[in-house]
């Protein structure tokens, strides 16, 4: 499957293109207001793009809508529901429109139902419910079909961390088998689950990459977290003159003659470890600690839209 | 046509689970029982007075006495009832954003726009049925004509279906259901209306406010005729209102 789409004028998003491959989970990031709800709308022909074209699971979504979106399953953001009926009716709802047959129907809604976690409360109302349970319903409806892509906007917010958990367990297990794009700004949930990631700001992609890459190819320099007894007026500028090292940050004070802690830069090409260790050790200080830290997604991400921003 | 069938079940199911239709109900039935009894008490006022006065006994006729003045004033009621059953139908679900969900799923406008509305003409049709019993009541002390009675029903219905697609047009047009209720009230309100001015307009644009308004085209259907005029004038506004339902559910696809 290929979706590819071009946005036109629109302010809102613009030239976004990308494709997902099957069994892929594609990691949708970005701040608030990029664009992402609405990319997610024109996937499922919720709205139209301004320009450029869409294909779902082969169909164009301007073409043909309905065939696309019997290939779907869409959670929207926020998840809204019929709040006026019960689970199971809900289901059965989506189900008769989606074209389940109907000596399957049932048993498909008690599985999905099973599947999500929401089986013990199917003929609650939907009004009655707590968050976790109606954001698993909407799960459930987006799941009715077995649809081969399923597209998941913010599927976590608003759940306790024993019910998120239990989300991405779902997701995971779904991952290989389906195309997932998984639209959410919690960086940590696309480090865990998703094999590739795209990350828009205002409108445009800035970068598209497994979260690996992304983490390791966007840091220029690479940052070692340092502890060190010695006195800090002698320990800063000694740092910064071995060579290799980029700038030296103080990062604790415990006391003028206590052990402080540093973070320093340094070049990616250049490990300088070592003369780092060589030269405190050769000043008579005591190296306490030294590890190396990585850029998280979240740093990748922040740089990617502060820059953006700033240019 | 295939999800036509799961939106009414749907639909009517919501309007029944929620107090909307037996509050409307209530409220309908209150009225048009109390204006069926002050209808009947003046009737037999005047029966009993006509015993002394012939003269007056010849004109007395309870269908006419009390039933053509019951649905005439019936249609006027439901011109304030009819925005509360329709104010939801899209509104609502602009509001929660449901809509959103719905249209996601494998189903056509159409399918959508059908399946509300006759949800909303089914929960009129059950309303009209109840006041039946107001009739088949006077039959135990009188006898009523049929046919004026059936026809009324028959206009009251293409009326209330005229007026039903009025209030799903308004409704999709707006997220707030307070709009959508005032807005279907004040179109109503001047179809009734627009015909006291056809007396001075002059006789051409006096016969053009005549024939624009929902009221005076039921004037037929009380009196027990059947003109072809009238129900074209109901179809016409219903399809009419529909179609824009329809165009205004398409207009995001091209609304940006």
């Amino acid at each position: 499957m290929r979706v590819t789409k071009y946005y036109g004028p629109s302010r809102a998003i613009e030239n976004v293109t990308f494709s997902v491959n099957q069994g892929e989970v594609l990691g949708f990031l970005g701040p608030n207001g990029a664009g992402k709800t609405t990319t997610m709308r024109i996937l499922t022909c919720y709205m139209p793009a301004t320009r450029g074209n869409v294909r779902v699971a082969g169909y164009d979504v301007s073409k043909n809508p309905l065939e696309a979106k019997n290939n779907i399953g869409y959670l929207p953001e926020n998840v809204p529901l019929y709040t006026d009926m019960t689970v199971r009716g809900f289901l059965n709802f989506f189900a008769e429109i989606k074209g389940i047959d109907k000596d399957n129907r049932k048993a498909r809604i008690e599985e999905v139902m099973a599947g999500c976690g929401v089986d013990d409360v199917g003929n609650k109302l939907i009004s009655k419910l707590s968050k976790g349970y109606r954001q698993r319903v909407g799960l459930a409806q987006a799941l009715l079909k077995d649809p081969p892509v399923l597209i998941l906007d913010e599927p976590t917010t608003g759940l306790d961390p024993r019910q998120i958990i239990e989300i991405r367990e779902l997701i995971r297990r779904l991952s290989g088998k389906k195309t997932v794009i998984l639209c959410t700004h919690i960086l940590p949930e696309v480090e865990m689950l998703c094999s590739r990631v795209l990350i828009i700001n205002e409108g445009r992609v800035v970068a598209e990459d497994t979260p690996e890459n992304l983490t390791t190819g966007l840091q220029r320099s690479r940052r070692v977290h340092l502890q060190v007894d010695g006195p800090a007026s002698e320990v800063t500028p000694s740092l910064e003159g071995v060579s290799g090292v980029l700038r030296v940050k103080q990062s604790s004070f415990v006391s003028s003659s206590g052990p402080c802690a540093y973070d320093i830069e340094i070049d990616k090409s250049d490990d300088v470890r070592k003369e780092l260790a060589r030269m405190i050790v050769n000043r008579g200080w005591g190296l306490l600690r030294m590890r190396t830290v990585d850029l998280s997604l979240e740093d990748v991400f922040v740089k990617l839209v502060t820059t953006e921003n700033g240019g | 046509m295939r999800n036509f069938f799961p939106i009414f079940k749907k639909e009517l199911a919501s309007y029944f689970t929620s107090p909307i239709a037996y509050v409307v109900y209530c409220m309908f039935l209150i009225i048009v029982g109390y204006l069926f009894y002050s209808g009947i008490s003046f009737f037999s006022i005047l029966s009993f007075q006509s015993l002394n006065n012939p003269n007056l006994a010849q004109g007395l006729n309870v269908t006419e006495g009390v039933f053509r003045p019951l649905y005439l004033n019936m249609g006027v009621i439901l011109l304030l009832m009819m925005p509360l059953l329709t104010m939801r139908l899209f509104a609502e679900e602009k509001k929660s954003g449901t809509i959103e969900l719905l249209l996601t799923n494998p189903i056509r406008d159409v399918e959508v726009l059908l399946g509300k509305y006759a949800a909303c003409m089914a929960v009129y049709v059950i309303m009209l049925l109840l006041t039946a019993l107001f009739p088949v009541f006077t039959t135990l002390v009188g006898s009523p004509e049929a046919g004026p009675i059936l026809s009324s029903y028959f206009g009251l219905l293409l009326l209330g279906a005229s007026f039903i697609a009025i209030g799903t047009l308004v409704s999709s047009l707006t997220e707030n259901q307070i709009i959508a209720a005032a807005v279907t009230f004040g179109i109503l309100l001047l179809l009734w209306v627009i015909s006291w001015s056809a007396s001075f307009a002059g006789p051409v644009w006096g016969t053009f406010l005549l024939h624009l308004s929902a009221t005076e085209h039921f004037q037929n259907f009380a009196k027990g005729v059947l003109d072809t005029q009238d129900i074209i004038y109901y179809l016409n506004l219903s399809v009419f209102c529909l179609f824009l339902t329809l165009r205004s559910l398409e207009s995001k696809r091209w609304r940006g």
